[in-house]
């Protein structure tokens, strides 16, 4: 099974990063590589084995369900690209028609 | 009387500050000048607070006459890496996609600090959002090895590395997710701990691989390590994979400095075939330096490491390119129009932002970790990686079975020079094939120098491994190499690195 250079792109698009002809190209070859190279988990004797998802065996960690202390509005939007009416002003996410 | 500050322990310069020999803002200008004078050619710090660091030591010498009773490293600087938030100080992550973000927060641990009343000199230098072994991955340029200013100083905490072993500061806050602390430790003659999965909070450390990170101390003693981690150590409930436990005893450890009884594990897959000869040979003599004090030495097999590092570059990649989606240029950071598009919509947005604000690496790694999470794929990779980890922590509890502690070389090479490896993502991979499995399992892991490799001159390094919660064995352990070593050389190592040019 080897990536296509159309993978890539499809990749790039589900990340969304745009990514230049010039970076696919490098993409596809070093990700190739990268691939061959972890694939050899699926050598490892792996029946009936539990997958491990976390290091720590933790369950539902929860707190008081109690106000406590957060940041103010102004705090919140200090970082923002751009802000109105002390909300975050995003491009616009539906079509015009 | 010492003329150079900088060149004290932590721990000693606790002591001069508590007997008032010395103030903390004395300690903390000398710091800053050191900076001033080196850092034009290291290139630690991304960013300094010299007006915050200078505030909170005048803040501490005060309360010192005044005789309010003060923490123990009340005064000391200290250097924290970019990737923790620090309230009104940049936070960049060594990347352009957060140019300029001030946290309204601190971290936790950054929280730890201040309570502390330890001034922050600044902000180190790191690979992008962690990834990389060498600080080339920077999108604002490397920091350089102290001891060969053409060479890396590791990564991803080559800033924190460098400026604790140029003397910047006497140590200095670090994250490792592979390797990030122990790696560079290894190559810039200085100590390093990755503490036990969720013993350090993690809330504020802006998350590569959240099952991964972890935040400990980056000094140049295995004491100033145990004093470090007592202050940043301990449950947080705003972390809710924090151990609900009190930090392990590591100064008492630290300050027992013993193997006498200790059964030392050496990992048979970690140290074979493509370890330098010289970092083989610090290693075996050192080895052998813990028989000499009492250790006994066994040889351990962990076959599932031979998958560690394959198993790691799934792992991590996946939970990165989700942890990394929440970059898309909306609410803080960089936005990017795409050019040639009227009206853009916000995806289109957030395409050309990630594409103009992610480096080289960090779009590698999204890219991979969003195939690996792939349907279609999702079992052949990432499901894969889960269980070879559940091997790899299995093969762990067994070698404890036998020893107390396991130890291995820290990296395989000493540091090599910037630019060597920057274009062959896999061998840059190789640097963090010994580190790598203690963060897959959780268990605590720590990095000391070992000397220096014959053939190069440069640092080696050592590293110690114990069980999950049980850190204190890396000290005790760590401390009593250390000291053998320091008798051995008869002083520090990094007595032994060149003077580093002063800048204009």
């Amino acid at each position: 099974m080897s990536l296509t250079r159309d993978d890539v792109a499809h990749l790039a698009s589900l990340a969304r990063i745009d990514l230049s002809e010039a970076e696919l190209d490098r993409m596809l070859g070093e990700l190739t590589v990268i691939l061959d190279s972890v694939a050899v988990v699926q050598q490892a004797p792996t029946d009936g084995v539990e997958p491990m998802s976390h290091p720590l065996p933790l369950t539902n960690v929860t707190r008081p369900d109690v106000v406590r202390p957060s940041l103010t509005a102004e705090q919140a939007l200090a970082g923002a690209p751009v802000e109105e009416q002390q909300r975050f002003s995003v491009p616009r996410i539906l079509a015009e028609d | 009387m010492t003329t150079d500050l900088t060149r004290l322990a932590a721990a000693e310069m606790a002591r001069l500050l508590a007997a008032r020999e010395v103030s903390s803002v004395e300690l903390t200008r000398a710091h800053l000048d050191r900076t001033a004078d080196v850092d034009d050619e290291v290139h630690a710090y991304l960013c300094l607070d010299v007006e915050g660091a200078l505030r909170t030591a005048a803040e501490v010498d005060q309360r010192r006459i005044a005789g309010e009773s003060v923490h123990l490293l009340a005064g000391v600087p200290i250097a924290v890496k970019d990737v923790l938030a620090t309230r009104g100080l940049p936070t960049t992550c060594g990347s352009r996609i957060l140019e300029g973000w001030i946290p309204p927060y601190d971290a936790t641990l950054v929280g730890r600090l201040r309570t502390a009343a330890m001034p922050i000199l600044g902000k180190t230098n790191m690979d992008e959002f962690a990834m990389g072994s060498s600080t080339e991955h920077s999108a604002w340029g490397p920091s350089h090895n102290p001891w060969d200013l053409t060479r890396i100083p590791g990564g991803s905490g080559g800033g924190s590395s460098s400026a604790v072993a140029s003397f910047q500061a006497p140590f200095a806050i670090g994250t490792d997710t592979g390797g990030s602390i122990r790696q560079p430790a290894a190559v810039t003659g200085t100590v390093g701990v990755k503490p036990t999965y969720g013993g350090v909070s993690r809330y504020g450390l802006v998350a590569l691989a959240s099952s991964l990170d972890q935040a400990g101390p980056c000094t140049r003693s295995v004491l100033d390590a145990a004093l470090l981690h007592a202050v940043i150590g301990g449950h947080d409930p705003m972390d809710s994979t924090s151990i609900d436990a009190p930090v392990p005893p590591v100064v008492d450890a630290a300050q027992r400095a013993s193997v006498e009884g200790m059964t030392v594990g050496v990992v048979r897959q970690l140290g074979g075939e493509g370890y330098q000869a010289g970092v083989r040979e610090r290693f075996d003599e050192s080895v052998q330096l813990l028989v000499d004090l009492g250790a006994k030495v066994v040889e351990v097999d962990c076959p599932s490491f031979d998958y560690a590092l394959a198993t790691y570059y799934l792992i991590l990649p996946s939970e990165a390119s989700s942890n990394l989606a929440k970059f898309d240029g909306m609410r803080y950071g960089l936005r990017v129009l795409p050019s040639g598009v009227a009206d853009p919509d916000a995806e289109q947005v957030m395409a050309a932002t990630r594409d103009a604000g992610f480096g080289p690496e960090v779009k590698r790694r999204i890219i991979l970790g969003t195939y690996a999470l792939s349907s279609g794929y999702y079992d052949a990779y990432y499901g894969q990686a889960q269980k070879v980890r559940r091997l790899i922590a299995e093969d762990f509890a067994r070698a404890f079975q036998v020893a107390d502690v396991l130890v291995s070389p820290t990296a395989p090479t000493t540091a090599f020079p910037i630019g060597e490896k920057l274009d062959d993502p896999l061998a840059m991979y190789l640097n963090d094939v010994a580190t790598i499995p203690a963060n897959l399992a959780g268990v605590p892991g720590m990095s000391i120098p070992s000397g220096l490799a014959s053939e190069d001159g440069l640092p080696t390094g050592i590293q110690f491994l114990a069980p999950a919660t049980e850190d204190d064995r890396l000290y005790a352990a760590g401390a009593a190499l250390e000291a053998a070593l320091l008798d051995r050389w008869g002083g520090p190592l990094l007595d032994r690195a060149p003077e580093l040019p002063k800048g204009a």
